[in-house]
């Protein structure tokens, strides 16, 4: 193996690793809030038939996204108005939620299938790009993955430095003692919700206008559920969620590398390999209960009624 | 002003009506929808809902598309009761197609009545197999079942299609990736000539009063509702909640197998791709909208399977596209977990002046 074809593959894992950071960073701010949708799946459905629907026909990816994104947080408020307003379970409502996005997809994308746009370009930052190795590597990808590098940071910096982002963990926490004191615990989990419900859609996009330009259905192909496998993998750490979708991009492209080093396997074989390492992955981490526990929020996934 | 307010008790009523309502709600979204694609709406909802059972073989038809939700739905409500989250109905049924089709294409040149019950097995057994990995890799590495069995579904799709595109494919097939058609001794005995019902539908049914008696009448049933409605209790009463666990997924997974090898041995008599049009998951929600109770499963897997054929029509008829079918299944989901909530709660009509004296009970509502 030489070097390029290291870079290469480096460079892949980072696109495939992208639309699972996003989407992951968003369920990550949703969860730490108390709030579990497993909705990612349908959300990002939607989001990537919308922003190419836009994309193909305004002939503008910059609509596109904001489409996307936009179609997500449509699902999610869906979802806030059944899970938290009227207090459904938020297992049931998340799965109705994918089920009604994969048929919300199929339906509204039928007479796009097959059809292309000119995806988003790599945009190779001046000087930078130019470093050896890391430029190449870092430097030259699309602009949604440049801004997938500035929401990671966006996303710490919230959680760790500001005062709402202590307020949503505190909520995510206990959300008893956080309305005690003032804090409005569902106008916050609304927001984060919201927040992931953006993060899918454009998680979606990304795939439909970056990563393939196309429209499929169901091309997410199980990602929206990985990403909620990376954030019990990150213990609810954002850094970590980094790592983990990177590796996770890696274990996606594994049939490139395979292939690249004359290896021949079924196709279908290699494409099990994702879903393969999420069950190791989360047999690794769950087996510890106590750590789980430990960094789990709290009120994960628990209803939560204002006292009258 | 409506004022809402927590009932002191859950209302049976409302836990009969909701899925009702539900129904009801995904009908005017329904007729809505086909105004909006410039269709009448009273025409849409006949093709969609009537037109599929206007005549013998439709209503034959509407038996051979339940039975695989049914069983899947079964197998499903028993998990559920257990709040085991089995989501994996869709691979458990694709692993049990799959090794049916093996054991099937294993005895082309075979004859005789034991034949048939081998391959039936064979997928049932296939199917409890998918069902007991979630389940040993919950009760010894503490896995969240959701996530496995979701995963679980992705991996059996691919190994079916390793299957038909690998060591299944027909030898004879122009490189097409299905399998060899089964022999007559593998196949499903029709019931109705002229129609594809096949003896599986009675299957169906035989599952539905199994799990009823199950839940109802045995030790086992019981330990399963303790279970789900409080682990603790179940815990202190001394019930061996990995077994139960094993148990449920294991039953859910040898109905879902089973309901796989059906559709492989009887309407489609060949290993595709395309075994399932997704029966497993539209089994989750029949599971909900039956309210987790055999009999209202049956009722729900009835109405998912004339789902399947309304979208199939409208395909047809009126040139709709079939992802209506989709579409239809997930609203009917959400409406009935919104509905859900008039199961705790009431709304109430109530005099200006009182409801702003009186806080609301409950945001968004």
């Amino acid at each position: 193996m030489d070097i390029d074809f290291i870079i290469n593959v480096l460079y892949a894992m980072i696109r495939t690793g992208t639309p699972l950071l996003i989407v992951a960073l968003g369920e990550l701010v949703c969860e730490r809030s108390g709030v579990l949708n497993l909705g990612q799946e349908g959300m990002m459905l939607v989001g990537a038939v919308c922003g190419f629907i836009v994309a193909a026909t305004t002939g503008s990816l910059f609509l596109g996204v904001l489409a996307a994104m936009l179609a997500g947080c449509l699902m999610a408020l869906l979802f806030g108005l059944v899970a938290l307003g009227l207090s459904a379970t938020q297992v049931a409502t998340g799965l109705a939620l994918t089920i009604l996005g994969a048929g919300l997809s199929a339906f509204i994308g039928e007479s796009f299938v097959g059809q292309t746009v000119q995806g988003f370009k790599a945009l190779p930052i001046p000087l930078l790009s130019e470093i050896p190795l890391l430029g190449p590597l870092l430097f030259n990808h699309d602009v949604l993955v440049y801004l997938s590098f500035g929401l990671f940071a966006g996303v710490i910096w919230f959680l760790r430095s500001t005062r709402a982002g202590l307020m949503l963990k505190a909520i995510g926490e206990t959300p008893e003692s956080a309305t005690a004191v003032g804090l409005p615990v569902m106008r916050v989990r609304y927001l984060a919700v919201l927040f992931g419900g953006a993060m899918a859609g454009l998680a979606g996009g990304y795939l439909s206008l970056a990563y393939t330009p196309l429209w499929a259905e169901g091309m997410t192909a199980g990602r929206g559920w990985i990403a909620l496998a990376l954030v019990v993998f990150a213990s609810w750490r954002a850094e970590r969620v980094m790592f983990g979708a990177y590796l996770f991009g890696l274990a996606s492209i594994l049939h490139l590398i395979v292939q690249g080093m004359g290896v021949s396997i079924s196709s279908n074989l290699l494409a099990m390999l994702p879903y393969v390492v999420t069950i190791l992955v989360l047999v690794l981490l769950s087996s510890d209960k106590a750590r789980v526990r430990l960094y789990a929020p709290m009120s994960l996934g628990k209803p939560f009624h204002r006292t009258q | 002003m409506f004022k809402v307010e927590k009932r002191p008790v859950e209302s049976r009523l409302m836990g009969y009506l909701s899925p009702v309502l539900a129904a009801v709600l995904t009908l005017v979204s329904g007729a809505l929808l086909f105004l909006l694609l410039g269709q009448s709406p009273l025409e849409g909802l006949y093709t969609f809902f009537v037109m599929p059972l206007s005549d013998l073989y439709g209503l034959s038809e509407l038996g051979v598309k339940a039975a695989p939700i049914l069983l899947c739905a079964m197998g499903l409500a028993v998990c559920y009761r257990a709040k085991v989250w089995n989501i994996g109905a869709e691979g458990q049924l694709l692993f049990g197609a799959l090794i049916g089709s093996w054991a099937a294409l294993q005895l082309l040149q075979a004859e005789g009545a034991w034949v048939l019950p081998l391959v039936l097995l064979a997928g049932a057994l296939g199917g409890m197999f998918w069902g007991l990995i979630p389940a040993l890799l919950r009760t010894h590495f503490n896995t969240n079942e959701i996530l496995t069995t979701i995963m679980l579904n992705y991996i059996a799709l691919n190994v079916l299609l390793y299957g038909v595109h690998g060591p299944l494919k027909d030898p004879d097939g122009y490189n097409f990736p299905e399998s060899a058609l089964f022999s007559e001794s593998t196949l499903l005995p029709t019931l109705l000539d002229g129609t594809r019902v096949h003896i599986g539908v009675l299957f169906a049914l035989l599952a539905v009063a199994v799990v009823w008696v199950l839940l109802s009448r045995t030790f086992v049933g019981f330990q399963i509702r303790v279970l789900g409605l409080d682990a603790r209790a179940a815990h202190y009463a001394g019930y061996h909640e990995k077994h139960l666990v094993i148990f449920v997924l294991m039953l859910c997974g040898g109905l879902a197998g089973l309901a796989g090898v059906l559709e492989v041995t009887g309407p489609i008599g060949q290993l595709v791709p395309q075994v399932s049009p997704g029966y497993g998951y539209a089994a989750i929600i029949v599971a909900f909208l039956g309210r987790l109770h055999p009999v209202g499963i049956l009722l729900a897997s009835l109405l998912m399977a004339l789902v399947y054929m309304g979208g199939e029509m409208v395909q047809i008829e009126l040139g709709l596209p079939q992802a209506l079918t989709g579409l239809f299944q997930g609203m009917l989901l959400l409406y009935l977990l919104a509905c859900d909530f008039l199961i705790h709660y009431r709304i109430r009509l109530v005099g200006r002046a009182a409801a702003s004296a009186a806080a609301p009970a409950s945001e968004g509502a």
